[in-house]
């Protein structure tokens, strides 16, 4: 009957198909599990210094193991202000390096110079943090930061935040060495992004006469500018979850300090210091807080930087 | 007071100077950083590196067991992330058309795919390490997996949607099952790229270090066994570091250079592979 037994093959392969369907949806919403199951561990974890601090956790610069006083400010600010000066340094370069890379570069070195900023992406951060402490804040602390000191920190208004002993280690060489780690994240989404301009919209620009200055500021940036922000969101994702190159070089000082020379904290190197040295329950459990609130505010950020790059790219479907 | 023609022309140089500077900047500290690992790492690396456990401070040893911890966790790992990551990918490209969850999933991924590694590495912690009261290199391993899981995703999924849908057309025409199609032509047709996502992946996890500090911590011995804690070059780079013992800082460098060397050429290796196969279809 070989009617049958072909029908028989049939329908085993249509339950292969259910199976191997089922197989790959259990996987992708293992990816939606994931992120709960994070969300959920983080909460259950902070569970008992919610219940001693409740909000004034966020607000209380307090970080005293020995009383059980645990509050998240210091690191909090220390995260932000380092990020803050990451993105400051990063934005305008990786522009420079976008722009170059779309529309200066000879077409022979484009490609080698794109991998040589995406190898700066490659390189682990804890190398970017053993060069900071070993030989970028040395440096920095001979040459750069006497000058700071003598020029900047004599000014009224923004003197206070740039006086201090020159040690070298500190808020601003934390911010340096992450603006050099996130400069290449940022530059190849530009990058990515420029590329997406239409070379008629370019071309028609060129054609009235406009130089290349021009057509990048009126006509590429503002086609891209959702695209771009997208991109510095990534960057300060990036930037803000970023651990190992800020710890080395951060001092780890539980104080809030006005100058940027000065040694501070932030949430991941708090983290990475302390965690596994922490004894009992409050300070482990507060520590885990403090990392809920990493993973709150980096998820946040994402969330924007990723909407803004699918808006670009919905448009770019659209025109296309 | 200069014409608006030679002021267009100032402005455009100034700007494209500019550009230029920030590429150089860009390269100068990669150089650097390059430079400086060379400096410190290359006198360091002497054969003893491979041969020796790690040392306690003031006596000379290597870093073997490091290296083959970091080696057997990254390979767990990896082996453990891919097929769920190629699984899930091939849901977002194939099957993920119609309903809600591909474009939450592919959402999710994209926010996890730069997610702060230090918190996976808490996750892992609550979730595995309270549980069986002791660092372990399986904990280790789980961790990396997580981070391998959404690099893999990614690139399965951009390479899926590069294949041509006549391809599937056909094959479908010639009357193969659907998980035919997409295991035996699809997948198939991706395999350079997807092979460059684990590659890219193996890249990233092989250099982190924030996930393994509450996970697979370190140890100074010699360890194959998977259930105990688990020296690896990433977090014995950091404890040696910032040490004040000169000799675990040399061996550090040595660790730093090792790392930074396999990375940048799993790196490379991925791209060269990547546009082998691109000029080829």
């Amino acid at each position: 009957m070989p009617m049958f037994s072909h029908e028989a093959r049939l329908k085993r392969q249509a339950v292969y198909d259910l199976l191997f369907r089922s197989l790959t949806r259990v996987s992708a919403f293992g990816v939606l599990a994931l992120l709960v199951a994070i969300i959920v561990s983080l909460v259950v974890g902070s569970m008992p210094a919610i219940h001693a601090f409740g909000f004034g956790f966020l607000t209380s610069s307090d970080w005293n193991p020995v009383n059980d006083k645990f509050g998240a400010l210091i690191p909090i600010i220390g995260t932000l202000i380092t990020s803050g000066i990451a993105l400051l340094i990063a934005i305008p370069v990786s522009f420079g390096i976008a722009l170059f890379l779309t529309e200066l570069s000879p077409r022979v070195l484009r490609r080698p110079l794109g991998i040589a900023i995406e190898l700066l992406a490659g390189i682990p951060s804890i190398i970017y943090g053993m060069w900071g402490l070993f030989v970028f804040a040395p440096l920095f602390a001979d040459h750069v930061e006497p000058w700071i000191n003598k020029h900047i920190g004599t000014l009224s208004y923004i003197g206070p935040f740039f006086k201090g002993p020159p040690m070298g280690i500190g808020m601003l060489t934390a911010g340096i060495i992450l603006a050099i780690m996130v400069i290449p994240f940022i530059a190849s989404v530009m990058r990515d992004v420029f590329d997406v301009v239409p070379a008629l919209l370019k071309e028609s620009a060129y054609g009235l006469g406009a130089t290349t200055w021009e057509v990048m500021w009126q006509v590429v940036l503002p086609y891209t500018k959702v695209g771009v922000a997208g991109g510095i969101m990534l960057g300060l994702g990036r930037a803000l979850g970023e651990t190992m190159a800020i710890t080395f070089v951060i001092g780890n000082a539980h104080e809030l300090s006005k100058s940027l020379l000065m040694p501070g904290n932030s949430i991941s190197s708090a983290l990475a210091n302390e965690f596994t040295e922490a004894v009992g329950e409050l300070y482990t459990s507060s520590l885990i807080e403090l990392g809920l609130i990493l993973f709150f505010i980096t998820f946040v950020v994402l969330s924007i930087a990723r909407y803004m790059l699918y808006k670009l790219g919905q448009r770019e479907g659209q025109a296309a | 007071m200069l014409n608006l023609y030679t002021r267009r022309r100032i402005y455009n140089a100034m700007g494209l100077t500019v550009s230029v500077l920030a590429m150089l900047f860009g390269l100068f500290w990669l150089c650097w950083i390059l430079i400086t690992l060379l400096d410190h790492g290359l006198p360091a690396l002497t054969p003893v590196v491979f041969e020796k456990m790690t040392p306690p401070p003031g006596s000379a040893g290597g870093l073997l067991n490091a290296i083959a911890g970091s080696a057997m966790m990254t390979l767990v790992g990896t082996l453990i992330g891919t097929p769920i990551g190629i699984l899930a990918g091939t849901y977002l490209a194939e099957f993920g058309q119609r309903g809600w969850m591909a474009p939450v999933t592919r959402f999710i991924n994209d926010v996890l795919l730069s997610a702060p590694s230090i918190v996976i590495g808490l996750f892992v912690y609550e979730i595995y390490v309270v549980r069986v009261k002791h660092f372990s290199g399986w904990a280790g391993a789980l961790a990396l997996s997580i981070l391998v899981i959404p690099i893999v995703i990614r690139t399965t999924e951009n390479m899926l949607r590069l294949v041509p849908s006549t391809l599937r057309e056909a094959a479908a025409a010639l009357g193969a099952p659907q998980w035919k199609v997409i295991n035996f032509v699809t997948l198939r047709a991706a395999r350079a790229g997807i092979i460059t996502g684990v590659l890219l992946a193996v890249a990233r996890i092989s250099g982190e270090t924030a996930p393994l500090l509450f996970t697979s911590l370190n140890n100074q011995f010699w360890s194959s066994n998977m259930d105990q804690p688990m020296a690896n070059l990433p977090v014995v780079i950091f404890q040696f570091a910032m040490s004040p013992y000169e000799d675990w800082q040399k061996l550090a460098w040595a660790g730093a250079l090792l790392i930074t060397v396999s990375v940048l050429t799993l790196n490379i290796l991925a791209r060269v592979l990547f546009r082998q196969s691109a000029t080829t279809h």
